[in-house]
C-alpha cells in the first residue's frame, strides 16, 4: 500500500460510477416497458422466424406493411426459396425484389378503422420492451362494447384494431378489481385496476399453442426490425477475438518498451 | 530479409527526399512527438485524451461513409437511414460506429475533463488549454445536437423542437432569432437541411481546429501529471526533464494498447447492444418526425441530460424560461472560469486537504443525479433534488475562489511518484 491508496480508492470509486454506473443505472426500456410478459422470442431460431412470417402474412399483412423489408432480403434470411415466398407468403403479387407493402391506402385504413393501420417494420425497435411488447400486445385483446369494434386492449387502451386472432385464441373478457388509492389530490377513490382474463369462448388453439403463435410474430417482428441483428451477432465476436489479440500484443510491446522507464 | 532491406532503403530515400524539400516535418515531428516529454507517471485518467481524439477520427470517418447514402431532406431522411441499415452493405456497422462513436466521444471527454479536475490541470500555465477545450466541448454540443436531428424521428425532431426554443426565450430578440435559426416557424425541412450542412461541414472543420490548437497549446506548456508537479523544474545536463519521457515511442506505445482495450468495449456495444437499451439509440427515434403527435416524455440523449435537468429545475420567472436557459448555460460556461476560481497553491487532489475530496465527490454525484433526473419526468419531489444538485453543482464553483484556499496543505514532492 502506497501512501495514495486511499487517493486510488477514491479514484477507481469515482471511475467506477461515472464509467459503468451510467450503463446499470436504471434502464429507461424497465421502467417505460411496464408490467410486459415475457416473450422468450429467439431471433436466432430460423422455423421460429418462418412460422412467424407464415402467420404474418396470414393475419396482418392484409392492412400492415412492412415497407423496409424486401421479401428477397427475408427469403435469404430464413432460409426460404424464391418460389415458397412467392407462393406461399406474398398474395399482393408484388415482385420477388420488392419491399413488403400492403394495397390499403391510408384514406381507406383511416375511414376503417379511424386511423391507418401503421407500417411494422421498425415496431420492435420503437416499443420499449420490443419483442416482448409485441408478444403481451398480441395476448391482451378482450372484449369491450364500448370500443367502435367491441375490441380493446390493455397494453395499447384504445387500440384501434381488432383482435385479429380471435379464431386461434378465442375471446376473452377482462377482470377488474376495485382498489382505494389515492388520487391526486389525495383523497380515497374506488379505481378499477386490471386483475386479469377470463376465457370467454375458447379458440382452435389451447392457451399454449396461442403463446407459440405470439411468440414466433414476436420473435419475426423483431427479426424485421434489424435484420442486421443477426449478421453483426456472427461478425461481433471475430472482432472482438481480434481486438483481444490486438490489444495483447500492444502490452507486450508497451512493456518492452517501458522497461527502461524507471 | 532482402525483401525488407529493400523496404528499408525506400523508405529511408523517400524521408531524405522529403527532409532535404521539406524539413520542418522533422522539426514538426521532434518538436510534438519524439523529443516532447512527457512526465512518466500518468495513470489511468490520461489515456482518455487519445481516445477522444480517436472517436473523433472515427466520426469523421464514419460520418463521411454516411453521408454518401444519407439525404438531407425531410421526406426521405428517416428511409435513407433504414437503407443504410439494411440495404447498403455494412450500413449498419458503419451508423453504428457513428451513432455509438457519439456516445463514446462524450464518455471519453467527460472523463478528460474530470482528469483536469482532479489533478489541477487547467491552473497555471494551462489555462488556455484548458479554455481551448470548452470550446472543444461546447462545439462538440453544438456538433452532437445537430446530427442528432439528421434520422428525422420523432426524438430528432421534437428535441430539436424543444432545444432550438430556447433561443426563443432570450429577451427582445428571441422570437426573431429563434425564426432565424430555425428557417422556419417550427423545424422543419429548412432545419434539417441547414444543420446537415453544419453538422457534416462547418462544426467538423471548428472542431479539427480547435483540437489542433489545444495540442499545440498544450505542448507550448507540457503535461500537467497525477502530482501536479512540474517535471521542468529538474532537468538533466542536456535540458531534458529527469522524470519526463518522449511522447514518441513510450506514450505512443502506451496509447494503442488503451486503444485496443477501448475498441474491445466499443465493439461489445457496436455488435452486441448498440441501442444500450435506450441509452445511445433510444425507441422514440425509430418512429419518422411526426409533428402531429407529441412523445409522451421528450428527452435528450444521455450526454445532454444533466443540463437539460438544469434548465427544468429552474421555475418560469413572469412567464419567461429563460432563467433555467441561463443556469443551464452557466453549468457549461462556468467551466471557463475554472482556472480563475481556483486559488489553491497546489494543483493536484493528492496534496489538497481531505474535504477537497469529499467537495469533488458530491460534485460528481449532483451531476449524475442531474443527468438521471433529465431522462424522467419531472415530480415536485424530483424537480427539488434537481434544484438541490443544481444549486449544489453551480456554487461549488462560485465558492470556489474562498474553499479552495482552506485547509491544511501536504507537502509536494519535488519529483514525481512513480513506483514500477
Amino acid at each position: 500500500m502506497t501512501r495514495f491508496a486511499q487517493t486510488r480508492k477514491l479514484l477507481i470509486g469515482l471511475a467506477l460510477v461515472l464509467g459503468v454506473g451510467a450503463l446499470f443505472a436504471p434502464p429507461l426500456a424497465a421502467s417505460e416497458g411496464g408490467n410486459l410478459l415475457h416473450s422468450g422470442a429467439n431471433v436466432e431460431d430460423q422455423a421460429s422466424l418462418q412460422r412467424g412470417a407464415k402467420y404474418f402474412s396470414n393475419y396482418c399483412l392484409s392492412c400492415h406493411s412492412l415497407k423496409y423489408m424486401r421479401w428477397s432480403r427475408l427469403a435469404k434470411d430464413l432460409g426460404l426459396s424464391e418460389e415458397q415466398v412467392m407462393g406461399s407468403l406474398n398474395f399482393a403479387g408484388t415482385r420477388f425484389g420488392d419491399p413488403i407493402t400492403v394495397a390499403l391506402t391510408a384514406e381507406d385504413g383511416n375511414q376503417w378503422f379511424g386511423k391507418a393501420p401503421p407500417d411494422l417494420s421498425l415496431i420492435a425497435r420503437a416499443r420499449p420492451g420490443g419483442a416482448d411488447y409485441i408478444f403481451s400486445y398480441l395476448k391482451s385483446f378482450h372484449l369491450d362494447d364500448k370500443r367502435p369494434l367491441g375490441w380493446n386492449n390493455t397494453v395499447f387502451p384504445a387500440a384501434s384494431m381488432p383482435n385479429v386472432l380471435w379464431e386461434l385464441q378465442g375471446t376473452q373478457a377482462a377482470v377488474y378489481d376495485t382498489q382505494r388509492v389515492k388520487d391526486e389530490s389525495g383523497q380515497q377513490v374506488d379505481k378499477e385496476v386490471f386483475s386479469h382474463f377470463e376465457l370467454v369462448k375458447p379458440g382452435k388453439l389451447t392457451p399454449e399453442a396461442f403463446d407459440g403463435v405470439a411468440r414466433d410474430l414476436s420473435a419475426f417482428l423483431e427479426y424485421v426490425g434489424e435484420p442486421a441483428a443477426l449478421q453483426r451477432r456472427d461478425v461481433g465476436w471475430k472482432v472482438i477475438l481480434f481486438l483481444a489479440f490486438f490489444t495483447f500484443v500492444a502490452w507486450l510491446l508497451k512493456a518492452e518498451y517501458w522497461r527502461d522507464v524507471h | 530479409m532482402i525483401m525488407s532491406n529493400t523496404a528499408m532503403k525506400l523508405l529511408t530515400s523517400g524521408y531524405q527526399w522529403l527532409d532535404a524539400r521539406a524539413p520542418g516535418v522533422t522539426v514538426w515531428w521532434n518538436r510534438h512527438m519524439a523529443q516532447y516529454y512527457a512526465p512518466k507517471n500518468f495513470n489511468v485518467w490520461y489515456y482518455f485524451g487519445s481516445l477522444a481524439l480517436l472517436m473523433f477520427v472515427n466520426q469523421l470517418v464514419t460520418g463521411i461513409w454516411l453521408t454518401m447514402h444519407y439525404k438531407p431532406d425531410a421526406k426521405l431522411a428517416f428511409d435513407s437511414v433504414e437503407y443504410i441499415m439494411r440495404d447498403v452493405d455494412w450500413g449498419w456497422l458503419i451508423r453504428y460506429m457513428h451513432s455509438t462513436g457519439a456516445s463514446l466521444f462524450f464518455l471519453t471527454i467527460y472523463l478528460h475533463m474530470y482528469r483536469g479536475l482532479m489533478y489541477g490541470s487547467y491552473q497555471k500555465p494551462r489555462e488556455l488549454v484548458w479554455t481551448l477545450g470548452v470550446f472543444i466541448f461546447l462545439a462538440t454540443m453544438a456538433e452532437a445536437f445537430m446530427g442528432y436531428v439528421l434520422p428525422w424521428g420523432q426524438m430528432s425532431y421534437w428535441g430539436a423542437q424543444v432545444i432550438s426554443s430556447i433561443y426563443g426565450t432570450i429577451p427582445f430578440i428571441g422570437p426573431d432569432l429563434l425564426e432565424f435559426i430555425r428557417g422556419d416557424y417550427v423545424i422543419a425541412d429548412a432545419a434539417l437541411n441547414r444543420f446537415f450542412a453544419l453538422h457534416v461541414v462547418a462544426m467538423p472543420m471548428v472542431l479539427a481546429l480547435l483540437i489542433y490548437l489545444h495540442l499545440m497549446a498544450l505542448h507550448e506548456v507540457g503535461s500537467n501529471n497525477p502530482d501536479g508537479v512540474d517535471i521542468k523544474k529538474t532537468k538533466d545536463a542536456k535540458g531534458k526533464p529527469l522524470d519526463g519521457i518522449a511522447f514518441h515511442p513510450y506514450y505512443t506505445v502506451k496509447d494503442i494498447f488503451g486503444v485496443g482495450f477501448f475498441l474491445i468495449i466499443a465493439a461489445f456495444i457496436v455488435f452486441y447492444a448498440p441501442t444500450l437499451g435506450g441509452w445511445f439509440l433510444e425507441h422514440d427515434n425509430f418512429l419518422i418526425a411526426d409533428p402531429a403527435v407529441t412523445p409522451l416524455l421528450i428527452k435528450p440523449v444521455w450526454y445532454f441530460t444533466p443540463y437539460y435537468a438544469m434548465l427544468r429545475a429552474v421555475p418560469a420567472f413572469f412567464g419567461s424560461q429563460f432563467p433555467g436557459v441561463l443556469v443551464m448555460g452557466a453549468g457549461v460556461l462556468i467551466f471557463f472560469a475554472l482556472p480563475w476560481l481556483d486559488r489553491s497553491p497546489v494543483k493536484s487532489i493528492r496534496y489538497r486537504p481531505g474535504f477537497v475530496k469529499v467537495l469533488l465527490g458530491l460534485w460528481v454525484l449532483s451531476l449524475l443525479w442531474l443527468g438521471y433526473l433529465g431522462t424522467r419526468h419531472a415530480t415536485p419531489l424530483l424537480t427539488l433534488t434537481a434544484q438541490i444538485a443544481t444549486v449544489y453543482y453551480l456554487g461549488f464553483f462560485v465558492t470556489m475562489p474562498w474553499w479552495s484556499r482552506w485547509g491544511k496543505f501536504k507537502p509536494e514532492p519535488a519529483r514525481v511518484t512513480y513506483d514500477h
